[in-house]
């Protein structure tokens, strides 16, 4: 390969690059590691001193049972939100990926919703769930005989916004799926109906293979989205609540950090995630690494 | 292709149509709601179809907002604006910027720079809330625009878009700009830019609404109602007590808040989806 063409010029990538650094180091860098030093403090009561206690915020959150029990309701909650979401978009995606009328439309149709932001979705479930005037609690009790109050109930507030964090998310997965399928070459799928395969082995045997670079990268995305993106779902629709029913791990950061302003521990947690992005990015870029070299 | 029954061709549209059914109804409740007196939304069931009410409660919820709120929709609009144009404007110019270093010179801290911005990807605002809130408190940027923008205009994803886009460009470009007499600057201005337009407006569409989307780093920095976004505005407008919750000005406002950035995807839906997907490699 010929020689790459750059420009020769001292200072001037420095000056290019220098706002982006800015940035990331104010803004990323130092608060990270911030994160990570009052994570090693104590601070008393009133904000006054602090004392150095080494790992004693980390031991301590791994013996609290409501951290405990927030960290194993934060994975099966983001299981969910991923399963559900996930397994709707495909579902749709294969269905608006046949040769059918108005594909267009309901691609369309389907995608818009990718632009409602978070805490509106968690309006919208929360406006049609309300237990006074909500229309669906309505009908779940006059039909159903269901009460419904998610203020009351854990189970249904938890439902409440595992559903309201995966009807917000099958639009972004829709559009991985639908780009995915149409690179699934025709031929192949052809050929094996040729063999006599019928739509269900030709899907999971031909297509859902091809399709898994896009369901690794997708799985990876919606269980970030579930553990960090959700927080206007929560904040808005149960404030964690009832007790700690709905209480996900960025809930409780926030809560302890803001509201009992338990800094080091806030931070330890802060760091806990940290290390959860981190080993999800880490995962993914594997990943990657792997599907170009193959 | 191969199946031909009836029950074959329409199964997919019934699939389909009722999937959008599921994500039309909470919205049109919403607007529903947003047409009708307080009263009417009280009384439950209330009705499903639209009321009498809508520029009545419109015009409530931009010119004067909720009792309890203090700040109106029209306001908040243009905080809303104002953070998520500063935001994807913001990062889209520092990646333009940092990028074309990053391709087009050889510096010795070349790598080092790349990799710096790509771990910003492993640290979500969530991770760090409390100590970035710290910083900005004691830069004095509380509650002010440059408070809102700055912490959020870092993006690794469009770096990495706008390399893969700068990389695609013939050398010889730049090699023949320079003979021509034009500095980088020229080159990058006159003719990269203007090349890019296709990942920036991909760009654009996706930041713009990451940006009007924000909630958690409004809702720590703003305690001034002048600088609430429209989310903030129609938290607060929900955290009262219920009776006291005015559901037809909340839901006009929150159908106000949907409307730009649904817009923004349905205009430039192709730009939207190139850009998305674009990013995954």
């Amino acid at each position: 390969m010929a020689k790459q063409y750059e420009f020769s010029a001292r200072r001037l990538p420095y000056l290019l690059v220098l706002p982006q650094m800015i940035v990331v180091f104010l803004f990323f860098f130092w608060p990270a590691a911030q994160a990570m030093w009052q994570s090693l403090f104590i601070q008393d009561a009133f904000g006054l001193s602090l004392t150095f206690v080494g790992l004693e915020n980390y031991l301590k959150l791994f013996k609290d049972p409501l951290y405990l029990d927030s960290l194993v309701r934060s994975f099966v909650y983001a299981g969910f939100v991923a399963l559900i979401a996930m397994s709707v978009a495909l579902f749709l995606a294969v269905q608006a990926n046949r040769r059918i009328r108005g594909a267009l439309f309901y691609k369309t149709m389907l995608v818009w919703p990718y632009a409602v932001a978070t805490l509106v979705a968690g309006v919208l479930w929360m406006f049609m769930f309300n237990p006074n005037i909500g229309v669906l609690s309505y009908v779940l009790f006059k039909r159903f005989g269901v009460e419904w109050n998610y203020l009351l109930n854990d189970s249904q507030a938890f439902l409440l916004v595992t559903l309201a964090a995966s009807w917000k998310q099958i639009s972004y997965n829709f559009v991985f799926f639908v780009a995915g399928l149409q690179n699934v070459p025709a031929s192949l799928v052809e050929a094996s109906a040729i063999d006599g395969a019928g739509p269900f082995k030709r899907f999971w045997r031909i297509v859902f293979p091809l399709l898994s670079p896009t369901t690794f990268y997708l799985l990876v995305m919606n269980l970030v989205y579930a553990f960090f993106e959700t927080f206007p779902i929560i904040h808005q629709v149960t404030q964690g609540g009832p007790g700690q029913a709905t209480t996900m791990l960025v809930y409780k950061v926030y809560r302890d950090g803001v509201f009992n302003l338990d800094l080091g521990s806030s931070s330890a947690q802060s760091v806990v995630l940290m290390a959860l992005v981190i080993s999800l990015t880490i995962l993914q870029f594997r990943f990657v690494e792997r599907r170009v070299t193959y | 292709m191969i199946e031909h029954s009836i029950v074959r061709r329409t199964l997919p549209h019934l699939f389909l149509v009722l999937a959008i059914v599921v994500i039309v109804f909470p919205i049109w409740l919403v607007f529903s709601a947003s047409t009708q007196t307080l009263a009417d939304v009280l009384d439950a069931p209330m009705p499903v179809v639209p009321g009498v009410h809508l520029l009545e409660n419109y015009g409530r919820a931009l010119l004067e907002g909720t009792k309890s709120l203090g700040a109106s929709a029209l306001t908040m609009v243009k905080n809303s604006l104002i953070m998520a144009l500063g935001i994807s404007v913001g990062k889209i110019v520092i990646s333009l910027l940092a990028t074309f270093a990053i391709v087009f010179f050889r510096f010795p801290l070349r790598g080092f720079c790349f990799w710096t911005i790509f771990i910003t990807l492993m640290l979500p605002v969530e991770v760090r809330i409390m100590p970035t809130y710290k910083v900005i408190s004691d830069l004095g940027l509380l509650d002010s625009y440059a408070g809102l923008i700055l912490p959020m205009i870092v993006s690794a994803t469009a770096v990495f878009l706008f390399r893969q886009f700068f990389l695609s460009v013939p050398r010889e470009m730049a090699e023949a700009a320079q003979i021509d007499g034009a500095g980088p600057m020229q080159f990058f201005a006159r003719v990269l830019v203007p090349m890019s337009r296709t990942p920036i407006a991909a760009m654009f569409v996706i930041q713009f609404i990451y940006g009007w989307n924000q909630y958690l780093w409004p809702l720590l920095i703003t305690t001034k109602e002048q600088y609430y976004t429209l989310l903030i505005g129609i938290n607060r407008m929900l955290a009262v007590n219920d009776a006291l919750v005015e559901w037809p000005v909340a839901m006009a406002t929150t159908l106000l808040a949907m409307l730009p950035p649904v817009a923004v995807v349905i205009v430039m839906q192709r730009s939207f989806i190139a850009g998305m997907t674009e990013t995954e490699k």
